[in-house]
């Protein structure tokens, strides 16, 4: 095991750190932004809202809705989500996809019992889920906020790690059943979106129905208000049984095989697949439909905030620092501007998904395939490039229907389509400058392509925070997402959307005529 | 003209020389072998005539054009098949060949592709992750087969295959020699090189060391002699041209230069034969030579 601890160091380092000084940040925030009893009251109304329900579970505590209370409604969730999705990716690597690549036959060739590498990845997990339990928990606890107490702490540890344990063994158990990497990954996620959608559902209409899902039955555990354990025992009980079925299944299986069979494919290649752009296509089929998919419902799941959200922001000053001024126009609308770039910036990230799928590609020695072929580079890079380049405004045009949607729903008066199309759309320069800046990486710097995210990140980052926390204006010139005007607070500026198009434009030739110079790694 | 020309290649990658300037020329109608130890730069020399590496210094022509800047143009009449064959996982056999075939923009010849999946026993339904290191091989070896090129560059193709695909390999090669293709072939398998190829070249840390047929190399090389004789030779070591002698029983072992065999022939037969064996220089043996660093006297 200690073989395996050196391996994902790094990683584990970075995902174990991140979750726990989120938790940890946003909880020592949270009394500034609602300073009084009275404030918080007030957003305990907001929360009785059942769209809010749904996404991010049942408030308890809601008449008396202290620090702790409001902590544990907002946050346990979505980082119980971060350690779900932790618990598959590093299970799925140990098991299946080690597998797969050979390393397991090459272990199990040495005098280890066939069940050693099994138990040992689950060891693994189970004991860094531990070390965030108990990370999270005193980190919280020095802070000393209302009604978090050390139980309180601990259980809310707890519930992450649990968390993360069962979705590990799940993740354990696909890799039984399956017969490659991608599939592990697929049904395991699957379920997790599942246990999210149950669990929603159950929250607002039947309580029996989000007990069945794990993520619904953490939250039982009423962290801060109640501080019932019974729940993770429960999950962790459960883990255990998934565990044992997946040690059962392992010993009597073949090495490199599933249960579930692989279908068979076709003999030749349909007219559609014979080209770069074909093939391109074919190759994240799944990803571009995935991503549209979720594009939609991330507009769904923002359109649905903005119902109540007029007298709640009358209130919270915090969130009045956060919204550009503005006269004329009501709070929700202006409010709609912040997110409507947030939602653009998730959006970019399928596009740059798309043209970086090249560089993977190249890691793998598969472009030169390619190009040993009678295709220019041109044509490979041409055909990523045409894909992320419509995938900006198919993405955009996604949500601000799922947006609109969901705003027509909630909201008495609501905002019109034409005010999000503006709105949305005014973004699109900004995100092809974001591809165009991906395609002058892959051409100058393809080993270092993910600096397109950290500048991604960077744009997310002051957006976000950055009228909260008063940073100077260039801040946010520095990235393309500070040159779009805001609608409908401002009025669209052609000729400044003219001029960002053209810098994309600029960046892509550019790192074309970088693609065409360079050596092609292999 | 050459089929492949290149001349004093260099490839520098930061301040290390991969290639230190490499001479070659494959003709029209040739199985050209080219060998050399690993990391010698056989593969880099490969790259670079396939356009994907960029050469520091030098020259490479295929067809007369610049294999960087008409590396396009130059694969509609290429057939590449490279030593580590990555498929995409998703996508079954028959897929990719069809999918090769099409780019490589040379004529889909429908009767030839099932004629070559037959003959290599494989099943193209399959999807790609489903195969092992030597079907995925014979995925690229149809692929090329099947398309109609000038030439073939193949890179270690065979070392997946079981020796019966082996000798199906070989009968396709050697029916492209004689329908006036030809090939570039880099091999780890002696045998096999002595087998198809016309000429040969060694490389080793970046530098041709060695360039020929293989009957001017053979020329240069060494005899395997197994000797007994009526009456004992003590100073057969002293011989011009005669090495590495040992006494095992009652038989000498030894190499003779190819070119002093006569004499020495004609030397111990004064002493009675009566027991001789003689075998002609392997690849195998020249190779090793080259390997082991000893020039000797080429």
């Amino acid at each position: 095991m200690g073989f395996i601890l050196r391996r994902d160091r790094m990683r584990m380092s970075i995902w174990v750190i991140s979750i726990v000084i989120f938790t940890v940040l946003i909880a020592s925030i949270l009394p500034d932004l609602y300073a009084t009893g009275a404030d918080r009251q007030l957003m305990a109304e907001t929360m009785k809202n059942p769209a809010i329900t749904v996404m991010i579970g049942p408030g308890y505590g809601l008449d008396n809705y202290t620090d702790g209370a409001m902590m544990a409604h907002f946050m346990l969730l979505f980082s119980a989500l971060a350690t779900g999705i932790m618990g598959i990716l590093f299970a799925t690597r140990h098991t299946r996809e080690d597998e797969e690549e050979g390393r397991i036959e090459m272990i199990r060739s040495l005098p280890v019992g066939p069940l050693s590498p099994l138990t040992a990845s689950f060891l693994y997990i189970a004991i860094v889920n531990i070390v965030i339990s108990l990370a999270v928990a005193f980190g919280l606890y020095p802070l000393g906020l209302e009604d978090m107490d050390l139980n309180g702490c601990l259980l809310y540890g707890a519930s992450l790690g649990v968390i993360g344990i069962f979705f590990a063994a799940l993740a354990g158990l696909f890799a039984q059943l399956t017969s490659n990497t991608r599939a592990t990954i697929g049904y395991s996620f699957g379920f997790l979106i599942l246990a999210y959608i149950v669990r929603g559902i159950g929250d607002v209409e039947n309580e029996a129905l989000s007990l069945i899902s794990p993520l619904g039955l953490i939250l039982r555990t009423q962290v801060f208000v109640n501080n019932y354990w019974w729940p993770v025992l429960l999950t962790l009980g459960i883990s255990m049984v998934i565990f044992a079925v997946s040690l059962y299944l392992n010993s009597i299986r073949d090495l490199g095989a599933g249960f579930i069979p692989t279908r068979p494919g076709k003999r030749n290649a349909s007219r559609f697949l014979l080209s770069p752009l074909g093939l391109s296509l074919r190759l994240q089929r799944t990803t571009i439909i995935s991503w549209t998919v979720g594009m939609f419902i991330l507009g769904l799941s923002y359109g649905s905030i903005l119902g109540d959200l007029e007298g709640f922001l009358d209130t919270s000053g915090i969130i009045q620092q956060m919204i550009p001024q503005a006269e004329g126009l009501s709070l929700t609308e202006r409010f709609m501007t912040m997110l409507m770039t947030i939602l653009s910036i998730l959006g970019t990230m399928p596009p740059i998904m798309f043209i970086l799928k090249l560089n993977s590609e190249e890691k793998k020695n598969r472009t030169e395939a390619l190009l040993s072929k009678a295709i220019s580079r041109n044509q490979v890079l041409g055909s990523y490039t045409l894909i992320a380049v419509l995938a900006v405004p198919l993405m955009q045009l996604i949500s601000i229907i799922g947006l609109w949607s969901a705003a027509v729903v909630v909201m008495d008066d609501a905002i019109s389509f034409n005010t999000f199309f503006k709105a949305g759309f005014a973004h699109i320069p900004a995100m092809w400058i974001m591809v165009g800046l991906a395609i002058l990486l892959i051409g100058y710097l393809p080993e270092h392509t993910n600096l397109a995210w950290l500048y991604l990140g960077y744009a997310f980052f002051v957006v976000y925070l950055g009228d909260m926390l008063q940073l100077p204006d260039w801040l946010n010139k520095l990235s393309p997402f500070g040159h779009i005007p805001q609608v409908p607070i401002e009025e669209i500026n052609m000729a400044k959307s003219l001029l960002l198009i053209l810098v994309a434009v600029v960046l892509i030739i550019v790192g074309f005529i970088g693609n065409n110079k360079r050596d092609i790694h292999g | 003209m050459a089929i492949i020309e290149v001349k004093n290649l260099v490839k520098k990658f930061g301040n290390f020389t991969a290639l230190g300037g490499v001479n070659l020329d494959v003709n029209p109608g040739e199985i050209y072998g080219f060998i050399g130890p690993n990391g010698a730069g056989k593969t880099t020399t490969i790259r670079i005539l396939l356009g994907i590496l960029k050469a520091t210094s030098g020259q490479a022509t295929i067809f007369g054009l610049d294999a960087w800047k008409d590396a396009v143009e130059i694969h509609k009449r290429v057939a590449y098949v490279p030593g580590e064959v990555n498929l995409w996982p998703n996508l079954t056999g028959g897929e990719v060949i069809d999918l090769f075939v099409k780019l490589r923009r040379t004529n889909n010849n429908k009767r030839r592709r099932e004629e070559l999946i037959e003959r290599f026993d494989l099943d193209p339904s399959k999807k790609c992750r489903t195969y092992s290191k030597g079907n995925r091989q014979k995925v690229a070896l149809i692929a090329a087969f099947a398309s109609d090129a000038d030439l073939y560059i193949l890179d270690e193709p065979t070392p997946g295959l079981d020796p019966l695909m082996e000798r199906v390999f070989h009968e396709y090669v050697l029916e492209a020699k004689q329908e006036g293709k030809s090939i570039f072939l880099s091999s780890h398998i002696l045998s096999e090189v002595e087998r198809l190829c016309d000429k040969v070249s060694i490389i080793r840390n970046g530098k041709i060391i060695e360039s020929g047929s293989l009957e001017e190399l053979r020329h240069l090389t060494r005899t395997s002699v197994v000797l007994q004789t009526k009456e004992p030779i003590d100073d057969l070591d002293k011989l011009k041209g005669v090495h590495n002698v040992e006494k095992k029983d009652n038989s000498l072992y030894f190499h003779v230069d190819s070119e002093q065999l006569d004499q020495v022939m004609k030397y111990i037969s004064q002493y009675g034969i009566v027991k001789l064996e003689v075998a002609p220089p392997t690849l195998e043996e020249l190779f090793m030579r080259h390997y082991k660093g000893d020039g000797g006297e080429l």
